[in-house]
């Protein structure tokens, strides 16, 4: 992106905050549980894999309880797939601003991106909590999660940039995208890890940068467990060309939006 | 040719540049739309096919291309404040949108000094499951505000929108008008070097109207410049000193605002008739499965009548002509000053008349004034034809002429003229013992 672009986007920070604020706000207000959707979530889906997945069908989980197993990779995932279904319709869904107001029009996708990290930190909490409880004891390295979750921030504003501004054009998009999310789930290592799969197999899942991203996330939050650099480095840099392609592309069609909205 | 967008942002303390400066300066700017390309490839489907089925398909998609503006250029200098004019469709808010960086420009070049807000819609990005306090923050941060300006305001916007009560009620429970107040409260408080307005005041009652007027006129002697399309030729005449009248995505006419819009009216209904031929106008919005043909203006005893009197009784005649069997249909009129104000509407849905079927072909129907209690001046007709759900089919804007000459309205043989206003009730004068001489004439 140039620094004109960035720089105006610095300039807008408070409107970026409005409207995660609104995107945040909007999500519970008519929700009963409200907040407590954040928990459900990841701790149900976690209840279900450790039954299916960790009980009947025995998926290793390299020495660490199943339910933790899955559920630090269910934790980011869950903001991931939420994020990214609101952010590719971010543009549409906002047509109404799109047409009648000026402002940078990456601000839409960045501020889904930046609203999904209230209901993210929530489930870290619950992931905390269930840490203490089989009593897995942090090392330093709980202090490189944050690195993770930016890259996870990255890739996500990086793909709504692409699916929304496509999602403009071809609405097609709008369908493709929980179908893109649901495929995504399998070839990622949350269910299993990555070393389940034969080495041939790791290669080509580094290219997915969830890949990295997750089981990066779990090298910070169990000791025991090495980084693996090959898969990290290669998944940040896929989550750099994502960011760029989108923010081309991004760029490339912005100037129409408002006319094919 | 070169594009580009060029803003010095001001900061608030910043002393106001020379009044000789050009705040906008817009070089022969031109937008084109692609009417066709956009139905046929927005589904990726479709994109695809053409893609594999070759370039010789593709060419039969044809495109259709709109010049909504073409070679405009103009300055506008610092604190003027300029009247955008013209027909439905003619450009006028692709202009805006062009220039509030909205959609950009096919070619051309676009300069603005200063701090822009443009209000294209009131109360733009408003949620209903937000608060009307949260709103206020939302509304106020899309337009460009702080949001230490917006709370340093909040109280102010508050009172102004009258919503005291209210502000911490979501807006879904807000009734129009309260939201169309919010929306234009926000508006009001924004401080901006330009402000962009586009028929704003279209909506409202008249005291909200007037609200508007006043806050508008403000912001004109707070040394803004103002840029402001309206149909509204009063409004126009009061606010701005120039106009800018665009037709058909050229600038028509730029010059003192009374001169452009005389010129302007002019163009409309050449002269009153009493038989006007709606077949040929090109004008007319609707999906026209039955339209107006003609119209007639008819004395009691059904005689054309070329020239109407204050006071008089007088018939119009609709002539419409329905292509296949139309259920519902409501027909309508309403009468403008030459201005544009609206003095008033009529239909058979507001006598609460049901049509159920019009049948295909020709036919007509009677509006009978019994006392056309008009001052004598000239007015302009809109007439509309619409269905079951908001459904349009026939809309003609000012569509014909109505020229009401100077008639002994109260028999006192003076000649009242539209000096004494637009209209006139029938009424009577009682002296109870007061001794007078009346004259009569």
């Amino acid at each position: 992106m140039k620094s004109e672009s960035v720089s105006e986007l610095w300039r807008f920070r408070e409107l970026l905050y409005f409207l995660a604020w609104r995107d945040v706000k909007v999500r519970y207000k008519q929700a009963a549980l409200g907040v407590a959707w954040a928990i459900i979530q990841p701790l149900f889906t976690m209840f279900i894999f450790t039954l299916f997945f960790g009980r009947l069908a025995g998926v290793p989980s390299d020495g660490i309880p199943y339910p933790l197993f899955s559920l630090c990779a269910l934790v980011p995932w869950t903001y991931f797939s939420g994020t990214l279904s609101q952010a590719g319709n971010s543009l549409i869904s906002n047509s109404n601003l799109i047409t009648k107001v000026y402002f940078p029009r990456a601000l839409l996708p960045a501020a889904s991106a930046l609203g999904g990290m209230p209901d993210f930190l929530v489930g870290s909490g619950v992931l905390v909590v269930m840490m203490f409880y089989y009593r897995v004891k942090p090392s330093w390295s709980l202090l490189l999660a944050p690195l993770f979750v930016f890259g996870m921030m990255v890739l996500v504003f990086g793909m709504s940039m692409l699916l929304a501004a496509m999602n403009v054009r071809y609405r097609d998009v709008k369908y493709a995208i929980p179908f893109l999310i649901q495929i995504w789930l399998f070839v990622t290592p949350i269910i299993y890890p990555s070393t389940f799969l034969p080495k041939r197999f790791q290669q080509i899942l580094a290219l997915n940068p969830m890949a990295g991203i997750v089981e990066g996330f779990r090298s910070c939050l169990f000791p025991n467990r090495p980084m693996d650099l090959t898969l990290v480095g290669t998944s940040a840099a896929v989550t750099l060309v994502v960011l760029v392609v989108g923010a081309l592309y991004f760029r490339k069609t912005e100037r129409t939006f408002a006319d094919i909205i | 040719m070169p594009i580009s967008f060029e803003e010095e942002s001001r900061t608030a303390g910043a002393p106001r540049k020379s009044p000789m400066k050009d705040a906008i300066i817009v070089d022969n700017l031109s937008k084109k739309f692609e009417l066709g390309a956009l139905s046929h490839e927005t589904m990726l489907r479709e994109r695809l096919v053409t893609f594999f089925t070759g370039s010789f398909l593709k060419r039969a998609a044809k495109k259709e291309i709109l010049w909504a503006l073409k070679n405009v250029s103009f300055q506008i200098g610092e604190r003027e404040v300029v009247g955008i004019i013209g027909r439905n469709g003619a450009g006028k808010s692709t202009l805006l949108k062009v220039l509030s960086k909205i959609t950009y420009p096919t070619s051309g070049r676009v300069q603005v000094r200063g701090r822009v807000a443009s209000l294209l819609e009131v109360g733009t990005g408003f949620h209903e499951e937000l608060t009307g306090r949260e709103n206020i923050y939302l509304n106020g941060s899309i337009l460009g505000m702080k949001k230490r300006e917006v709370e340093a305001k909040l109280d102010a916007i508050v009172e102004f929108a009258g919503v005291e009560r209210f502000v911490d009620t979501p807006i879904k429970r807000f009734s129009s008008g309260m939201r169309l107040r919010l929306g234009f409260a926000v508006a009001a408080h924004l401080d901006p070097d330009i402000l962009i307005i586009d028929e704003v005041l279209a909506v409202g009652d008249a005291g909200f109207q007037k609200k508007c007027l006043n806050a508008m006129e403000d912001l004109r002697s707070g040394g803004r410049t103002v840029l402001f399309v309206s149909h509204n030729m009063a409004a126009v005449e009061n606010l701005c000193t120039r106009a800018i009248w665009i037709d058909d995505g050229k600038i028509h006419q730029d010059g003192p605002a009374h001169e452009v819009i005389e010129s302007y009216m002019a163009t409309f209904a050449s002269s009153q008739q009493a038989t006007t031929d709606l077949t040929q106008v090109e004008s007319r919005r609707g999906s026209g499965e039955i339209r107006y043909t003609g119209f007639e203006f008819l004395s009691k005893d059904g005689q054309p009548l070329a020239m109407m009197r204050s006071g008089e009784s007088v018939t119009f005649r609709f002539h419409y002509h329905a292509k296949e069997s139309v259920r519902y249909p409501f027909f309508g009129l309403r009468l403008f000053t030459e201005l544009g104000t609206l003095i008033t509407e009529t239909g058979t849905w507001h006598h609460g008349i049901a049509i159920p079927e019009i049948p295909p072909g020709e036919g007509y129907i009677d509006l009978e004034i019994d006392s056309l209690n008009l001052m004598p001046a000239r007015y302009l007709l809109t007439v509309g034809i619409s269905g079951e759900g908001f459904h349009l089919y026939d809309n003609l804007d000012h569509c014909a002429r109505l020229d009401v000459e100077d008639a002994n309205i109260y028999s006192s043989g003076r000649n009242l003229s539209g000096h004494y206003g637009i209209m006139f009730f029938p009424q009577r004068w009682r002296l109870r013992g007061i001794p007078s001489i009346t004259h009569q004439g």
